[in-house]
């Protein structure tokens, strides 16, 4: 069994609700963490995210002006200055279907329906820490590899070639995002 | 924090892809600990949210506060892009926010009245007692949540404004065919 030293982790936790940054943070505290840095918008999140260089960035996603689909696309440039390798963790009360593909595409690691339990967050931290995936890099995305599922007849427009397939064996992120917990 | 260096990156070329690998950068946070250590972070951390409850029902409070003026500011200047923005923002953080707070009826009040900001074809065009309904409903909810007998009269409330609001969603979206399948298929948050 694994524990996480959240002790030496640091966050950057983005939402423009104060409630649920209130709610966050004594979550993230509870586990351990003692750097837990705050941003109610996406701009100053990405301001802070190249200058405190957090491991793990958990962002709402409806958020005025620059939102956390934005946040999650700016990071995950990569031919930035910073690290565009970080685990984002999507903790957002969108629970569509459509919405945890656009997320995916957009380079999120993992997605949390609201409700927000400590469970859940625990697990995707978790999850982001000890699983982490190789990044795939095509003409039109970078980010973690979106292939989680065990079948491998995918024959589509979207379908990679020039290699074999690596399986992934982890459940897809729209059944992540169902789990009651 | 935890990267003190970070490891080489190994690139693979496909045809059309590159796969990249880089060594675990989080992985010294990790700790193996025996079957049976007690610490348990998780009831830590419930533990802690159970100690903010007591603010919750003014949290909701404010909360409801802010989609009421949302409300009031479509009333007065009409449907503009950002009073709309507006509105949804607050029904949707309601949306997210209320079961964790104690109002899980609210919360599904709310999400009806995001499906119908999100689906509508014209806002303009919803019936206007629609939308009131829903944010006088989620008031309503919050103010009532003291008294006995109120939390089945809140689910039955918002089961049935979802139901009118579906209702007339499905009838406006008959031609648009994305927002039905969107509107039909099923939530993925967690169940209560």
């Amino acid at each position: 069994m694994f524990r996480i030293d959240f002790n030496k982790l640091r966050f950057l936790v983005c939402d423009d609700n104060p409630h649920m940054r209130r709610i966050l943070r004594t979550l993230l505290h509870s586990f351990g963490a003692r750097e837990v840095y705050e941003s109610e918008d996406g701009a100053t999140a990405l301001e802070m995210y190249s200058h405190y260089v957090p491991d793990i960035v958990i962002t709402d996603w409806s958020m005025p002006i620059f939102d956390g689909l934005e946040l999650a696309q700016m990071i995950r440039q990569p031919e930035s200055k910073g690290n565009p390798f970080a685990p984002i963790i999507m903790l957002t009360g969108h629970s569509e279907k459509r919405r945890v593909t656009v997320a995916r595409d957009a380079g999120v690691t993992e997605f949390l329906a609201k409700p927000i339990s400590a469970k859940g967050l625990y697990q995707r931290i978790l999850n982001v820490v000890a699983n982490p995936r190789p990044f795939i890099r095509t003409k039109t995305y970078f980010g973690p590899d979106r292939r989680r599922n065990t079948g491998n007849t995918y024959s589509g427009p979207e379908r990679r070639v020039g290699g074999e397939v690596e399986i992934l064996q982890q459940p897809s992120l729209l059944d992540k995002a169902r789990t009651p917990v | 924090m935890a990267k003190d260096k970070p490891g080489p990156i190994q690139i693979e070329s496909f045809a059309d892809h590159h796969v990249i690998t880089q060594p675990n950068p989080l992985r010294k946070v990790l700790r193996r600990v025996d079957q049976k250590d007690i610490d348990d972070p998780v009831a830590r951390a419930e533990k802690a949210l159970a100690g903010l409850s007591g603010e919750f029902k003014s949290w909701m409070t404010i909360e409801a506060g802010r989609l009421s003026a949302a409300h009031a500011a479509i009333l007065k200047q009409g449907f503009t892009r950002l009073a709309c923005e507006e509105l949804f923002r607050a029904a949707h953080d309601i949306k997210g926010d209320a079961a964790t707070f104690g109002f899980p009826s609210a919360g599904a009040a709310a999400e009806s009245l995001c499906r119908i900001i999100e689906h509508a074809p014209n806002l303009g065009e919803v019936p206007s007692d629609l939308i009131a309904h829903h944010i006088n409903a989620i008031q309503a909810i919050v103010r009532e949540r003291t008294k006995p007998d109120t939390i089945s009269m809140a689910h039955e409330l918002s089961r049935q404004l979802r139901g009118v609001a579906d209702e007339y969603l499905m009838l406006a979206n008959r031609d648009r065919p994305e927002h039905l399948e969107a509107i039909l298929a099923p939530s993925i948050a967690p169940g209560e």
